[in-house]
């Protein structure tokens, strides 16, 4: 059974229908990339996912672990095992990011009807999370993204989905805007996590990053739906011939 | 079952109940008839065994009273108040004045337990804390007496402290915030019945944290205690003061008074939890929280730190100040006001620097949401002698949703041209991005809000004494909830 099986997936934000009928299966431990020129969908995508309000979902179903996403508030779908790297990570000030972290665990926790963890206990689970990933948890001591750079904030959401172990990971361009050095390191946080249990939907604009990440299914997605779809060479095709097969004349 | 844990179960039950500190506790009263007169005065200082200079001074206050406007200056509305239909005088008659705790009315003992105050020795955190409660009029209990008496720190109730240590009342009390200061801290010189006093001797740092709970319980009863701390030359004192009523229809009068005096090299932290109740959703009930504090380096190098996070009551009145009078001497103001439904707040702080190289930081955070009203009013004043004087204030309000109002009004006076006074003042509002990304994580929209207000408030926030920090931060959340969508 898929873990996550959108069908026929239909969306307005603002008025404007901007998904026109996505269908996607992804199984448990896959990895899927999704690309697509700007303006696409793709973020839009995540965030329909994700439950954000103002995406209004018009048609269609998703359901998560044979659970009807759509009826679930963006809490508790992020409580059933969905994590959204936000393309533009949110500034939380005054709030430790260690705080922030603690905060999230213990949510899903209590959603899942089990003991808090200790504080102590929390931090030494972290830092050994961080350590695998070859980071350092500096980070968690600063206010959530305040003051960050952009790869900093990029590094912070691959550290919290390291610590929170979704079912699903989406992953919006996580990779945009990274040194290679930086970008290392959050495929090395993805192929960390990477197993039959935890699947992920990774939204990019470089075939760069799937040298490094190999993904299971590649997705073309233009003018709001699943235009193509195809293994690694379709990203390497892309690479070479960019979007206009897919343009709105084409198609 | 254990009494801790009969208290959880209680406070389980009653968190159905939005505000959880709104019950009554069923006990016989003994008051002093409706109205206020000269004979009701005579009456409260009859009942506290004071001497006749105590009666005198409470009758002066009085008259002048009798010869004051209730203010209006400040960005409150409330009901006009009559103050012939208030009791001024209400104690359990179970407990004229209990020797020790064992005396105790055991009802009075199960309140505190439902408010999560052991008065029991043993119970308090492991000796870190002194408690005194005030329950309507009168003190119920003060706990650790021995040991702080030990260390010659007095830790008492100021009715015992007007009969046990006369000298020492009649040279501070009124010296900071004299009977004619206003119109709600005349009415508390004339009428107030209880709250705590604290002497800390010369260059003691006191150990424990000192901390009184008040607690109004009685039907239209005000309440009207004054609290006075005196840190003798180089000693340190930390004091908390935490509130609850229960929930009411009728608004109920809350007119304090503090006074704080700090000597040479002596430092007093001052910190305030206030949760009285608020009212309901549509403004109904409520406390009227009108408060005078006020606070005196006297001494070079004195330190009075001023740290509160108001929480509850209708209508909130409120300035702690500091007159820096000592050379050198150093005035702090860490507040934290939250408004929700239809609550007021006009509350800021006042620095008067009068000495040479005075220093002053002004924190305020204010934050509302529902249809409340929360004004930041500040006073730095400078005068002609206050030689290399520094402020800075900061206002920083956050508004949770359309149809609550932040406003701030500082006032500053410079006459002295070396004086160097910094104001920084932001308005922002929590943003939709921030509540999904926080919701994204797990949170729910309540501790989403919860988690970023405290996170807004963490500067004042740190100042708060470790053990009550997390009950504060708690509060918080409680206070703004229903305030999202
Ligand atoms: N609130 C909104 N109101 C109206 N249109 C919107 C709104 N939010 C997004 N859109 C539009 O939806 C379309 C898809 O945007 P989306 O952010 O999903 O694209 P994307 O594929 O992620 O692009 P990029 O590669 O640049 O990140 C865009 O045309 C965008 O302008
Ligand atoms: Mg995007």
């Amino acid at each position: 059974m898929s873990l996550l099986s959108i069908r026929d997936l239909h969306a307005t934000v603002g008025g404007n229908e901007i998904l026109k009928g996505i269908n996607l299966e992804i199984g448990p431990g896959e990895i899927h990339a999704v690309m697509g020129p700007n303006g696409s969908g793709k973020s839009t995508l995540s965030y329909v996912l994700a439950g954000r309000e103002g995406y209004e979902v018009t048609r269609g179903t998703i359901a998560f672990k044979g659970k009807d996403l759509i009826d679930l508030a963006a809490d508790e779908r992020a409580n059933e095992g969905v994590f959204l790297a936000f393309q533009y990570p949110v500034e939380v000030p005054g709030v430790v990011g260690m705080t922030f972290l603690r905060e999230a665990y213990n949510a899903k926790l209590r959603y899942l009807g089990k003991q808090e963890i200790d504080a102590m206990e929390f931090l030494k689970f972290v830092r050994s999370r961080a350590k695998t990933l070859n980071m350092s948890d500096d980070m968690l001591k600063r206010a959530v993204n305040v003051g960050f750079s952009g790869g900093e904030k990029k590094r912070n959401e691959i550290l919290q989905m390291a610590v929170l172990e979704p079912d699903l990971a989406i992953l919006d361009e996580t990779d945009s805007g990274l040194d290679i050095d930086a970008l290392k390191l959050v495929s090395d946080g993805v192929n960390e996590l990477r197993s039959e249990n935890h699947s992920m939907l990774i939204i990019t604009h470089y075939q760069r990053l799937l040298n490094y990440i190999q993904p299971d299914h590649v997705h073309v997605l233009a003018h709001g739906k699943i235009q193509r779809s195809g293994g690694k060479e379709l990203a390497l095709e892309l690479e070479a011939k960019g979007y206009a097969e897919f343009s709105e004349e084409a198609a | 079952m254990s009494i801790s844990e009969e208290t959880v179960d209680q406070v389980k039950k009653l968190e159905a109940d939005k505000y959880k500190y709104g019950f009554v506790t069923d006990i016989e009263m003994e008051t002093a008839p409706k109205g206020l007169n000269e004979d009701i005065i005579r009456f409260i200082s009859e009942k506290k065994e004071e001497p006749q200079w105590m009666l005198e001074w409470r009758l002066k206050a009085y008259k002048h009273w009798l010869t004051m406007e209730e203010p209006n200056w400040a960005k409150v509305g409330y009901k006009k108040i009559d103050y012939q239909d208030l009791y001024y005088y209400a104690a359990p008659k179970s407990m004229d004045r209990p020797k020790s705790l064992d005396e105790v009315d055991p009802e009075l003992l199960k309140t505190y337990e439902k408010l999560g105050i052991p008065l029991k020795e043993q119970e308090l955190l492991s000796g870190v804390v002194a408690v005194d409660a005030v329950f309507d009029s009168v003190s119920v209990a003060t706990t650790y007496k021995a040991k702080l008496t030990e260390m010659g720190v007095i830790f008492c109730s100021i009715s015992e402290a007007v009969r046990e240590y006369p000298e020492l009342v009649k040279k501070y009390l009124g010296s900071v915030v004299p009977h004619s200061d206003n119109y709600f801290s005349a009415l508390n010189c004339a009428v107030f019945t209880d709250g705590s006093f604290v002497y800390v001797p010369k260059g003691l740092r006191c150990p424990m944290e000192l901390s009184t709970y008040f607690r109004i319980n009685a039907e239209n009863t005000g309440q009207f205690e004054r609290t006075m701390i005196i840190a003798d030359e180089g000693s340190y004192v930390s004091y908390l003061e935490g509130c609850t009523a229960p929930q009411r229809d009728e608004n109920q009068l809350h007119a304090a008074v503090v006074e704080l005096v700090a000597l040479t090299n002596a430092e007093i932290k001052y910190s305030t939890v206030q949760n009285w109740y608020p009212g309901d959703e549509t403004g109904a009930g409520g406390i009227y929280n009108f408060v005078t504090k006020r606070g005196a380096c006297r001494g070079d190098n004195s330190k009075i730190s001023w740290t509160q996070v108001e929480t509850g009551s209708a209508v909130t009145w409120k300035y702690p100040s500091c007159i820096l009078q000592g050379d050198n001497s150093i005035g702090e103001f860490y507040s934290v006001a939250i408004t929700n439904n239809a609550q007021q707040a006009d509350t800021g702080t006042k620095m008067i620097h009068l000495g040479k190289n005075t220093k002053s930081t002004i924190i305020s955070k204010g934050i509302s949401a529902g249809r409340a009203d929360n004004t930041y009013r500040g006073l730095v004043k400078i005068m002609p002698k206050a030689e290399g004087a520094r402020n800075f204030t900061q206002c920083d309000s956050l508004l949770i949703g359309n149809t609550c109002g932040a406003h701030t009004v500082p006032y500053i006076e410079t006459r002295n041209p070396t004086a160097r006074v910094e104001h920084e003042a932001t308005t922002s509002k929590i943003s939709e991005d921030q509540m999904f990304y926080c919701q994204q994580r797990g949170l729910s929209p309540e501790e989403a809000v919860s988690l970023i207000v405290n996170g807004f408030c963490k500067e004042v926030m740190k100042e708060l004494p470790m053990e009550f920090a997390v009950e504060a931060q708690k509060l918080i959340g409680i206070s703004l909830e229903g305030s999202v969508g």
